[in-house]
């Protein structure tokens, strides 16, 4: 009897929870409420066979308790009833798969006017680089990257010279603007995640990845790595603040390029040829052999 | 010898020969047995104390073995787990655990549990235990291989424990593993941790493989005579199938681990990229991370099976004894395990939906993933059905398996919203995982290794476990372990990832934290809680009640040795036969409530038995 009454206030305790939880998810800021309603969806769904599934148990419990003498019933199989929960079982299966299908497809497919914005990671940060005026990124590759090209951009590539360079961890992105985020990170796994977007994929070095969002919420918030990258994995944050096209277009212009950033780096490097003439020491061969 | 339990039993175990013509005037024939094809095995006895009980070649001592070592690692898996909640919960509150220290708690935590612990357990600790038992084989039909076998094993847990003590300390790359970050500096241990880890694990799969082979000949070519494959316990298929699961998946494990080692060791390029690292690019090119996470995938979601199968199988048994009820369904029982076997090799990209690799795999594993629930959900319908106008028992073992209906139907339905491939985005690396999978192949496997402890104590030491003290046992561990993973899931609501060592000020914790401190108390409360079982064995050994032969009035072959517990050799003279499944309770007609499997048909000529 105690064992029923414990289990069902289990039961009990668990509905209860859910419905009067004060942790639950953060409001969504994103496109994506289709993936919240399939959640939604499969909580009723699920929980319903959770709380039946259970409550049947517990009425066993009460019904069914040892009794001396009491006969059990002799019936190994019962065709019929195995039939009807096994069809009704796949029908429920297939009403949850339906929806969770059909957001996948717009998850994979990414509309055309979507920004790209290269997202790239390393232990442990992130920096942005945004498509110029062609609205094209140019090419990339990791055994590009130093000091004078942090993003690693092929330098004969002519669509990578006008991309905008966010050399911090932190991005702005304007509202109501589809964005596709193109992933590539120069070490091992990472994951760029906000969670009131929703959507996430990892940073694989080696292949570029990618998935796309529309922010439709002004405001700021924490970028989190989602995939375990080592020792300082919990320390790898970034932010995002999403902004009204005219505050988006203001940060926009004020931002750097590819090609603002080489002629800094000239107008430097010849200022330190310069200084290499007065002291007759070399600072940095490479940028000599890169060019 | 105990000579008083025989007798006792209202059926010996004994060839249908010996009784045929002594039934009421039934024709002998219907007791007819198809005679033994093989001339039965001689077996080694041991001769002196290491043969006996070292390097013993009785199955029975080796699952003993396999099974203390198992729980060695398991408790040190469980001392992990509190230094890892100790800092999540109460942060900073242990100076000594350093985000490093942190990481290696959770990689050696989650390869402890997963390989050492469950899976040792069940296939080596029960499965050596109860396959000739149950299947009327007087051992194992490899007897030295199965004794290498779990020295194997002991060797790979030696040199894994030897991972704590190398320089640099045991790897911290997480249980999976993933490269390049495994080998490379900025994961702890990898160095001499992550070899260590490779090393240990390719013997644990050289050792599992010759007791695999073992458990899945012995099923085949050692069952008695009568014992057909629809007659054996659900736990032989449980563990038969986890076994056929493992001879396939382990290999797969093998491999990635053998290529790791070469990319650490010789700098080759399975696994590694063109590689930036503190500005230098490091001597790799061309090799594919993802290519690792579809071998250790391949190989880990049959993982999650060959833990899940045994414990159906078992639960299946215990609910069935103690609810003195056949179980529902049989043959659909044992096609839902041979499915979900066979299914569990075309899903394992679920693990995947956000690793990079090409998106529209998405629609194929959500898919097999989705179909992989309809025989989970009919197996969990036929366990309730069985409780359905049974006589249940409710007793310790009893409680168990209560307890892992609840909290298996409690994970398997988390697992919808997992395998969902668009509904698994928001909640991947988050808690929401973490609370899943330790729901569905933590607690819930937990919940049934303890009530099978419960239920064959007996027959294992001859005397019965304390049922008081079993109660406070099971509600303690079922409660505490309940309010950790319940709310754990709301956190992967808030959004909180995995594998944080700590989240700062972050505004997705600010709400979480009195519900962390509260999961940390629960934790320490359910690990403690384990001392009521040490000392219940403790106490029964002493002072317990002796076990009288057959105590749950079960029918499966076990139960029927020569003696309590089971002698080199388990049947006496002669071995039994088996004329009927292990599953006839309360028979209409039959006088007790139970007709063990050898209760030939003219000793009960008069019940109205199915034929099955």
């Amino acid at each position: 009897m105690h064992a029923g009454i414990i289990f069902f206030l289990v039961i009990l305790g668990s509905v209860l929870f859910h419905i009067f939880t004060p942790w639950y998810w953060t409001d969504i800021a994103s496109n994506w409420q289709g993936m919240d309603d399939t959640i939604t969806l499969t909580f009723w769904v699920g929980g319903g066979v959770f709380v039946a599934v259970c409550l049947f148990m517990v009425y066993c419990v009460f019904r069914y308790s040892y009794k001396e003498g009491r006969k059990a019933e002799y019936k190994p199989e019962d065709k019929k009833l195995e039939k009807i929960l096994t069809w009704a079982t796949t029908l429920g299966v297939a009403a949850l798969l339906a929806p969770g299908l059909i957001i996948w497809n717009q998850y994979v497919n990414v509309p055309k006017n979507a920004l790209e914005v290269d997202v790239m990671a390393w232990q442990w940060g992130w920096q942005y680089r945004l498509p110029g005026e062609d609205g094209k990124l140019g090419t990339t590759k990791v055994t590009n990257i130093n000091d004078e090209n942090p993003f690693g951009i092929n330098v004969d590539d002519p669509f990578g010279r006008d991309d905008i360079l966010v050399q911090s961890d932190y991005i702005n992105l304007e509202n109501n603007k589809p964005v596709k985020i193109l992933l590539r990170s120069v070490d091992v796994l990472h994951n760029w995640y906000v969670p009131q977007f929703r959507s996430k994929m990892d940073a694989v070095p080696g292949i570029v990845t990618f998935y796309w969002f529309e922010p439709n919420k002004v405001g700021e918030y924490e970028v989190l790595c989602a995939e375990y990258c080592g020792v300082g994995h919990y320390a790898m944050r970034g932010g995002v603040e999403v902004q009204s096209t005219e505050n988006y277009n203001k940060w926009l212009s004020e931002q750097e390029t590819f090609q603002d950033l080489i002629a800094k780096q000239e107008k430097l490097e010849f200022e330190n040829k310069k200084i290499v003439k007065n002291n007759n020491f070399i600072l940095n061969k490479d940028i000599y052999k890169e060019e | 010898m105990s000579d008083e339990y025989e007798n006792k039993s209202s059926y010996q175990a004994q060839s249908s020969e010996t009784i045929s013509g002594t039934g009421s005037g039934v024709s002998p024939d219907m007791d007819y047995v198809r005679p033994a094809e093989n001339p039965e095995q001689d077996l080694y006895h041991a001769h002196s104390f290491i043969e006996k009980w070292v390097f013993c070649q009785d199955a029975k001592v080796i699952g003993v073995q396999y099974f203390l070592t198992a729980v060695f690692t398991g408790v040190v898996g469980l001392i992990l787990s509190w230094l890892m909640r100790l800092q999540l919960g109460f942060p900073g509150l242990a100076g000594f655990i350093t985000a490093e220290h942190y990481y290696q708690f959770v990689t050696m935590h989650g390869m402890i549990m997963v390989v050492y612990f469950l899976t040792a357990l069940f296939l080596g600790g029960f499965g050596n235990y109860l396959i000739p038992l149950m299947v009327g084989a007087r051992d194992m039909v490899f007897p030295y291989v199965n004794m290498l076998s779990f020295w194997m094993f002991f060797v790979a847990v030696a040199v894994l424990m030897a991972s704590f003590f190398v320089p640099g300390g045991p790897t911290g790359a997480g249980w999976t593993l993933y490269p390049p970050q495994t080998i490379l500096e900025g994961t702890p241990g990898h160095g001499w941790g992550i070899l260590l880890m490779l090393i240990s694990l390719s013997l644990f799969v050289i050792g599992f493989t010759m007791g695999g082979l073992n458990y899945m000949i012995t099923i085949l070519q050692a069952r008695t005579r009568g014992m057909t494959l629809m007659r054996m316990p659900l736990t032989v298929w449980g563990i038969f199938t986890a076994t056929v699961l493992a001879m396939l998946a382990f290999p797969a494990l093998l491999v990635s681990s053998i290529m790791m080692t070469l990319d650490k060791l010789l700098g080759t390029s399975f696994f590694m990229p063109t590689i930036l690292k503190a500005g230098e690019v490091l001597e790799y090119g061309g090799g594919s991370p993802i290519l690792f996470q579809h071998l250790f995938w391949f190989f880990g979601h049959p993982e999650v099976y060959i833990v899940a199968l045994p414990a159906f199988g078992i639960v299946s048994d215990l609910i069935s004894v103690h609810a003195r009820k056949n179980i529902f369904g049989y043959r659909m029982m044992v096609w839902a395990i041979v499915g979900i076997g066979a299914l569990s090799f075309f899903v394992w990209a679920h693990h995947m939906y956000v690793s990079g690799m090409n998106p529209w795999f998405g629609f194929f594993f959500a898919s097999t993933t989705l179909i992989i629930a309809v025989p989970t959900a009919m197996k969990v319908y036929n366990w309730i059905l069985t409780l359905w106008r049974g006589n249940i028992r409710i007793n310790t073992v009893m409680l168990w398996c209560l307890g892992f209906i609840v909290t298996f139907v409690n994970g398997g339905i988390t697992g919808i919203f997992l395998g969902n491939v668009s509904v698994d985005v928001p909640l991947s690396d988050t808690y929401f995982v973490v609370a899943h999978f330790h729901m569905v192949m933590g607690i819930a496997p937990l919940m049934v290794i303890m009530g099978a402890i419960y239920h064959w104590f007996p027959l294992v030491a001859g005397k019965m476990l304390d049922e008081k003290l079993g109660k406070w046992h099971f509600w303690t561990t079922f409660l505490g372990a309940y309010s950790i993973y319940f709310p754990m899931h709301y956190l992967g609501f808030i959004g909180v990832p995995r594998r944080y060592y700590e989240m700062y000020d972050s505004p997705y914790m600010t709400s979480g934290v009195g519900l962390n401190e509260f999961i940390s108390t629960a934790a320490f409360i359910v690990g403690a809680a384990q001392l009521i079982l040490v000392f219940n064995i403790v106490k029964t050994m002493k002072t317990g009640k002796k076990a009288e032969k057959n105590p749950w009035k079960a029918n499966s072959l076990e139960w029927f040795t020569s003696t309590v517990p089971p002698e080199h050799g388990n049947f006496g003279e002669r071995l039994p036969v088996v004329h009927r499944w292990p599953y006839d309770y309360n028979v209409p007609g039959a006088g007790e409530d139970y007709l063990p499997q050898t209760a030939a048909p003219s000793e009960v000529a008069h019940t109205e038995v199915e034929k099955t």
